[in-house]
């Protein structure tokens, strides 16, 4: 018996986005599986997850405010795997945003009015993401070194500097010894939408972004470059793009805007710098599935990042109520991307089974 | 024994957990296959071991089944990169997930639970005794012993065996290889399904010796470190020993610097630091041209 892989003729019968959405499917059959093998009743699991989730304003809403971090990540990486960079440091670079916006707003002008204060919080948050971002860029465009490595290195070195913070010299006095800063002042405080949490400046500028980016990679020349490049480097060399400038520029936007997601997430939901976890759910990694369940389509990420978001809810739901650990959210997030290259693998080719006699 | 040569002893045991992930990275990237999953798999290898020690109180059993565990993790890897011709960036990056989720629930009930069994340290006979090094080589636990013995012969294997040639053309050159008679995709299964189990041995070491008792992110990014330590070790089994070792006095070097009134958190990024500023070195144009990475790696076969 052999078994033979020959490309199919007819590719397109299923379209990327139908790919995508049969992954998720798929990666849920196979996640109830485990669950099923865990003693985890996945009715139970799944109904918490998507209907007590999506059946009342608290749910929707925390799903609606996860969304805008996730959204601001994913559209970053969008730009770098376009350019085929790696940057797998959202995580990081969010995170030193929200360093800076808590930095801005604590010590540095805490008493300027709302109008100065809290652009100086997205701006400051932005180059901060922006440069922890430059680092790994830097180090590939100059000594070719594997940006996989430096960018998810210093997601953990972010992860350090906040905690030296919290538990060191921005400790809140008054917060019973808990890693916790003050709080920040209420002209540093994003507006909400009424009993929502949902911050409406980061909720504009994560919608604004998906346009922005999808123009800038359709329309501009700067797009064109990126995906040159990322489509291959010998190529790029040919038509003169240059290597450094595509490294630089996808990284630094990725990073600015992971930057921003920090400072939402400060100036928006948490009030203050605390443990990095508790900050970020892992959306700079949860950014990585949505770039690639959007096809790297920046519009598409807005619909993903919404469903990304319900399972990061869900998940956090059912921590509670079925006493699941929180990196649960890591199974689905895992099988979701193995399940979209195994059914890439099946559009793409036809598996036959020739029987000898 | 003074200070230097506790220092010295602790680095090779924390060094150690690094060594097999590392030694399975480069069997698998020396037939083409990159496998980003290491962190996964080592935190794995760590709950079942763990796990497993504390209901059968078997060390060896622990070890063993964490290696098939990790072997397993390792052939999903090869059927989505190899089979399938999947990205080999976002098969690993899902496998890190995967593994990741799978063992912090595999890990529920064992959070802040005390080891029942651990590897403990077994003086060679004769060895242990001379001064100095007898302490720091020679009165460790038997992972480390078996690790003094798995580099040099996985270098022997690598480099001076016929299978190791097969091996080595696979992730440099798989057309040919094809042509010599080599069958790419068996190899590249096997190395990289013995490297996920590798990485599982990692685990083990972990939850069973090193740092004893389980927490979601064990591994506190070891897997990734391996991943820089195999470009480090220029895809030697040999020079992976340094490496690791290296990395792992980097890793002790931060207790130690606590006594000196320094801030552990800062302290914390070391190995971090050390491991950007290490890949950075070696990646400086003239070494590149001096070591080289196997030409086909990460590249599916037969490509497109």
């Amino acid at each position: 018996m052999i078994i033979k892989i020959e490309k199919r003729s007819e590719y397109n019968r299923y379209s990327a986005l139908d790919i995508s959405i049969l992954s998720v499917l798929l990666a849920l059959a196979v996640a109830s599986i485990i669950m099923w093998a865990f003693r985890v009743s996945p009715t139970r699991a799944y109904y918490e997850i998507f209907v007590k989730t999506l059946s009342n304003k608290y749910g929707i809403s925390h799903v609606v405010a996860r969304t805008i971090p996730l959204l601001l990540c994913s559209l970053g990486l969008v730009v770098c795997f376009k350019a085929g960079v790696w940057n797998i440091g959202a995580e990081g670079q969010l995170l030193m945003g929200a360093v800076a916006a808590t930095g801005v707003a604590l010590y540095l002008m805490p008493q300027s009015p709302s109008w100065i204060l809290l652009p100086t919080m997205f701006t400051l948050g932005a180059v901060m993401g922006a440069f922890w971002a430059l680092i790994p860029a830097l180090l590939k465009a100059k000594a070719r070194v594997n940006e996989i490595i430096t960018t998810l290195m210093l997601n953990y070195v972010a992860e350090k500097i906040v905690e030296y913070l919290v538990y060191g010299p921005w400790k809140s006095p008054s917060g019973w010894g808990f890693p916790l800063t003050d709080t920040i002042p209420d002209q540093a405080r994003l507006p909400l939408i009424p009993g929502t949490p949902v911050h409406i400046p980061t909720l504009g500028i994560s919608l604004l972004s998906s346009a922005l980016v999808f123009l800038v990679l359709r329309k501009t020349s700067m797009g064109f470059e990126l995906k040159v490049y990322g489509f291959s480097e010998k190529v790029a060399e040919y038509a003169t793009v240059s290597r450094t400038k595509v490294i630089v520029i996808s990284m630094v936007l990725s990073g600015a805007l992971a930057g921003i997601a920090g400072v939402g997430e400060i100036a928006g939901i948490h009030y203050r710098l605390r443990l990095p976890r508790s900050i970020s759910g892992g959306y700079g990694y949860t950014g990585i599935i949505v770039a690639w369940l959007s096809r790297l389509n920046p519009l598409a990420c807005i619909p993903f990042s919404l469903l990304l978001s319900v399972l990061s809810v869900g998940s956090d739901a059912i921590q509670i109520t079925l006493k699941l650990p929180r990196g649960v959210i890591n199974i689905f997030n895992g099988l979701i991307l193995v399940m979209l290259l195994v059914l890439d693998f099946l559009a793409k080719y036809r598996i036959k089974v020739i029987k000898h006699e | 024994m003074n200070d230097l040569e506790l220092l010295a002893h602790e680095s090779i045991a924390a060094g150690t957990v690094l060594l097999y992930a590392t030694l399975g990275e480069i069997l698998a990237e020396r037939s083409g296959v990159l496998n980003l999953g290491l962190e996964g798999i080592m935190m794995l290898g760590a709950i079942t071991a763990f796990a497993l020690s504390i209901t059968t109180g078997s060390v060896v059993l622990s070890i063993l089944v964490a290696f098939a565990v990790g072997c397993l993790a390792g052939l999903l890897h090869s059927a989505v990169c190899v089979s399938m011709r999947g990205n080999q960036v976002v098969s690993g990056l899902a496998l890190a997930m995967l593994c990741a989720g799978i063992s912090s629930v595999l890990g529920r009930n064992y959070v802040g639970v005390p080891p029942r069994t651990i590897l403990s340290a077994v003086k060679v006979p004769i060895l242990s005794e001379i001064p100095c090094l007898g302490y720091i080589l020679f009165q460790q636990n038997i992972l480390v012993y078996l690790a003094y013995i798995v580099a040099p012969l996985l270098w022997f294997i690598l480099f001076k065996t016929k299978i190791g040639v097969a091996i080595r053309a696979c992730g440099d050159d798989p057309l040919s290889a094809e042509s010599m008679g080599i069958n790419v995709h068996l190899y590249r299964y096997l190395c990289t399904v013995l490297g996920g189990g590798f990485a599982g041995i990692s685990g083990a070491y972990l939850t069973l010796s090193y740092t004893p008792f389980w927490v979601e992110n064990i591994t506190a990014g070891r897997g990734w470190i391996s991943l820089a330590l195999v470009i480090l070790s220029t895809w030697s089994p040999l020079r992976a020993v340094l490496a690791c070792y290296f990395f792992g006095f980097c890793e002790i070097s931060q207790y130690w610097l606590q006594t000196l009134k320094l801030n552990p958190y800062l302290l914390g990024t070391i190995p971090y630091l050390a491991t950007i500023a290490a890949i950075s070195v070696v990646s400086v144009e003239k070494i590149r041209k001096l070591v080289g990475a196997p030409r086909a790696l990460g590249k599916p076969y037969p490509e497109d």
